[in-house]
């Protein structure tokens, strides 16, 4: 218990007096009651398992909800915040649904839409830490804390998408199992129920969530607890007369279904252990473990590594730096290659019009020789008209000429006749 | 206690807003039904009046949960003292703690010969009162304004304190990171000032002024028992009106007050610091009770009388009030800033190979 502390050169000093930082964790749980608290249940279960009513049973109010048909053609997520308060601590609740969980024929991606949400949350708290200007202290955390998931009260077995789902989050986030609608099974057959399904979670290896037991206060209940999983619950935000009191139960004619009432249903557990007792618990573990280990993966992914080829530490400057020059280089490559296109298409723009040049320039060649060759053709007609102008008018002055002898010597003629 | 019996009645939800709906939780009345053992027990009172039962959803159980949590973890805090040799840091220091925290009371040697230039040098105990734990690192500098020529000498200690950022970071940055980051960034250095009653010196304005940007600085006056009442608040004066003129901002920092309620705590703090404070690990006699005090032939002064000193302000302040805040503002604003200034390095780097202009590095430059 003391070993996070005690290290090697660390005394322990006794303090002959009052001092007074035994006021230290009211002092931090001041500072969390002024920021609020953030937690978020992620819900799956087949449509029309009880996931909604469950929530506003559990958190005692009315969630806005939706009821979802079941021809969805893919599982969908639907996340909604609420600002709850209770004395004075604030929480800032997130539910979140899954939405045609178990509708599809085809249900071996159905998981896959849930891992997807959960990494992107990772994710983006990934990215906020990452910055250079963060403000985690602000940071509205988004990572699913809690996964309740639901099992059809089929008495059985649990089915094969339950597992593989299962199978597939327990890495990612603390899995609580619930036997929904649990007024439909009989003692017996439930107390057969949970034994089959905690065997079969055990053989196929999913690592649910465990309430801790290293806290001496609390692992007794803990212990106790984990022994009653998984929680077989019935939901209801109806009231119906009990004896004296109003309770929350479902009235069927053959008797009440009391929701708070131990002996019915195990209702009263899961909100004890999920908010009354581990929720501090949950998101730690998100934090510390599931969270963890997404970092880790996603920046191994990214190449990024703590220790060198010869096993010496490599800052994650070293690798940024390393990987910052190798994407510059990458660039330079893209730049240079985006380079040489362009001058490879201002080479064939080029070409394409020098060819465009010659053409126009062969055709003006060939109409100017067509213009000449007119001009040669008309000119000659003009030469020979002009000839046959000239010759015509030689001839018209032979004829007159010609007209005028004749005048003159038939003037004479006349003349000569006269006399 | 952190049940209300009070405030039994529901309240009514808000408007609901396109994002956010408020749900307003009414006060619990637990059915008989349950029974919770272990966790503070989870017991209310039965509401007077009518048969309607209010369910009691028990979220504010998660400030115990808190509790148990930091119980169990128990705490780190880092102080730093600065000041001359002879200035009662080490005494200052054990009569916080009410125990030998400090360096000197471990160290076997009687003389200790004043170094020839500034060390660095810690301790850390483990110390628990009332089933808290904490760790307590106590870093001494000896040789601080000792030397003949004291240019410079807030170089090492800046540099110490940058060297805690940088580990914290280093390990912060580690794919494989421990679960809990071992804390050893100063979270609050206590500046030693000479009880001359004038003003400060070069050596006190220049060292406030450039690490009051990195750390949280606590100024008090040392040995005040040489002052007198109207000496010393003439001192304390003249202290605060340098502080302004050369804009230095000593905790608590004005700009990060949260809210109103916050401001006006820390106002009051601000109008009395620097605290004059006397130091004693011996205990007297006084009007038949056993106190803290220095005796002279004039009288007992005793520390933790706030008419004689203000030894009991600043411990209110450091360790019964403040404590948590000194941490938080040290890890959300200081080390952030040194982070920020860390990782833009890079690029200033990456920016002289491609021939940019540098930016100026402010604060952590030395």
């Amino acid at each position: 218990q003391g070993q996070l502390l005690i290290d090697k050169g660390v005394r322990p000093l006794s303090l002959a007096g009052h001092v007074g930082f035994d006021s230290l964790p009211d002092q931090l749980v001041n500072k969390s009651i002024c920021q609020g608290f953030c937690f978020n249940i992620l819900c799956i279960g087949e449509t029309g398992i009880g996931k909604s009513t469950l929530m506003d049973t559990l958190f005692n109010t009315n969630f806005e909800n939706f009821e979802s048909s079941h021809f969805e053609p893919q599982v969908k997520l639907r996340a909604q915040t609420y600002d709850l308060q209770e004395s004075n601590v604030r929480l800032r609740l997130t539910v979140v649904n899954t939405v045609g969980f178990g509708d599809q024929m085809n249900k071996q991606e159905s998981y896959q839409p849930v891992v997807d949400y959960i990494d992107r949350q990772f994710e983006s708290y990934l990215q906020e830490e990452l910055k250079i200007k963060r403000s985690l202290h602000n940071y509205h955390d988004s990572r699913v804390h809690a996964c309740l998931y639901f099992i059809s009260p089929s008495g059985h077995s649990l089915k094969s998408l339950d597992l593989v789902t299962m199978k597939k989050l327990d890495s990612k986030v603390n899995i609580i199992p619930v036997i929904a609608k649990a007024d439909t099974i009989s003692k017996s057959e439930l107390h057969k129920f949970k034994i089959k399904i905690m065997s079969e979670l055990v053989s196929n290896g999913v690592q649910i969530y465990q309430f801790p037991l290293d806290d001496e206060t609390v692992a007794k209940v803990n212990t106790t607890m984990n022994g009653h999983l998984p929680f077989a619950v019935v939901g209801s935000t109806e009231e119906v007369s009990v004896g004296n009191k109003m309770v929350k139960a479902r009235q069927y004619p053959w008797g009440v279904v009391q929701v708070e009432n131990e002996n019915h249903c195990d209702f009263v557990k899961l909100r004890e252990m999920l908010i009354c007792v581990n929720m501090e618990d949950l998101r730690e573990q998100t934090h510390t473990r599931h969270y963890e280990l997404y970092r880790r993966c996603k920046l191994e992914e990214m190449g990024f590594k703590d220790t060198g080829p010869e096993s010496k530490p490599v800052s994650l400057q070293q690798t940024y730096e390393a990987k910052r020059q190798e994407f510059l280089v990458e660039l330079q490559k893209r730049e240079d290659e985006m380079r040489q296109m362009f001058v490879q298409r201002v080479k064939e723009k080029e070409s394409e019009l020098k060819e465009a040049e010659r053409e126009l320039q062969s055709r003006f060649e060939q109409l100017k020789r067509l213009h000449a060759d007119e001009k040669a053709a008309l000119e000659e007609k003009k030469r020979l008209l002009d000839e046959d102008q000239s010759s015509f008018s030689k001839r018209r002055a032979a004829a007159q000429l010609l007209q005028a002898q004749s005048l003159t010597a038939n003037g004479k003629k006349d003349k000569d006749r006269k006399k | 206690f952190w049940l209300h019996s009070n405030c039994l009645e529901p309240r009514n939800s808000p408007a609901l807003n396109p994002l956010y709906s408020s749900s307003a939780m009414s006060e619990a009345v637990v059915p008989d039904a349950m029974v919770s053992p272990a966790v503070g027990g989870l017991h209310g009172e039965k509401a007077g009046g009518p048969a309607v039962d209010f369910s009691y959803v028990g979220i504010d159980a998660i400030l115990e949960q808190m509790r148990r949590k930091a119980m169990k973890q128990g705490f780190e805090l880092n102080i730093m003292v600065v000041g001359q040799s002879g200035l009662g840091k080490s005494t200052l220091m054990n009569t916080l703690f009410k125990s030998k925290v400090s360096r000197k009371s471990v160290l076997a040697t009687a003389q200790e010969k004043i170094p020839k230039t500034i060390e660095i040098k810690s301790i850390s105990h483990d110390i628990e009162e009332k089933g808290v734990r904490m760790k307590l690192t106590v870093i001494d500098t000896p040789g601080f304004g000792d030397q003949i020529n004291n240019e410079n000498c807030w170089q090492p200690i800046m540099k110490f304190i940058n060297d805690q950022y940088e580990a914290y970071l280093q390990e912060e940055i580690n794919i494989n990171r421990k679960k809990r980051i071992p804390d050893s960034r100063v979270h609050c250095c206590i500046y030693f000032i000479p009880p001359t009653g004038h003003c400060l010196r070069p050596l006190d304005v220049e060292f406030m002024r450039r690490l009051s940007k990195v750390v949280n600085i606590v100024p008090v006056i040392a040995k005040a028992d040489t002052l007198t009442l109207e000496e010393r608040d003439f001192f304390k004066k003249k202290i605060r009106e340098e502080l302004r003129a050369n804009g230095i901002d000593v905790y608590p920092q004005k700009e990060f007050d949260e809210d109103a309620e916050d401001r006006m705590i820390n106002e009051k703090i601000r109008e009395m610091i620097p605290f004059a404070v006397v130091g004693s690990d011996q205990e007297y006699q006084v009007n038949g009770r056993r106190l803290l005090g220095r005796k002279t032939k004039w009288g007992t002064i005793e520390v933790e009388n706030i008419a004689h000193c203000e030894f009991a302000y600043l411990r209110d302040l450091l360790i019964r009030t403040h404590m948590q805040n000194i941490k938080d503002i040290t890890s959300s604003i200081h080390y952030e800033m040194y982070r920020v200034r860390r990782l833009n390095e890079n690029n200033t780097v990456m920016a002289h190979a491609n021939g940019i202009p540098e930016h100026h590095l402010a604060a952590h430059e030395m």
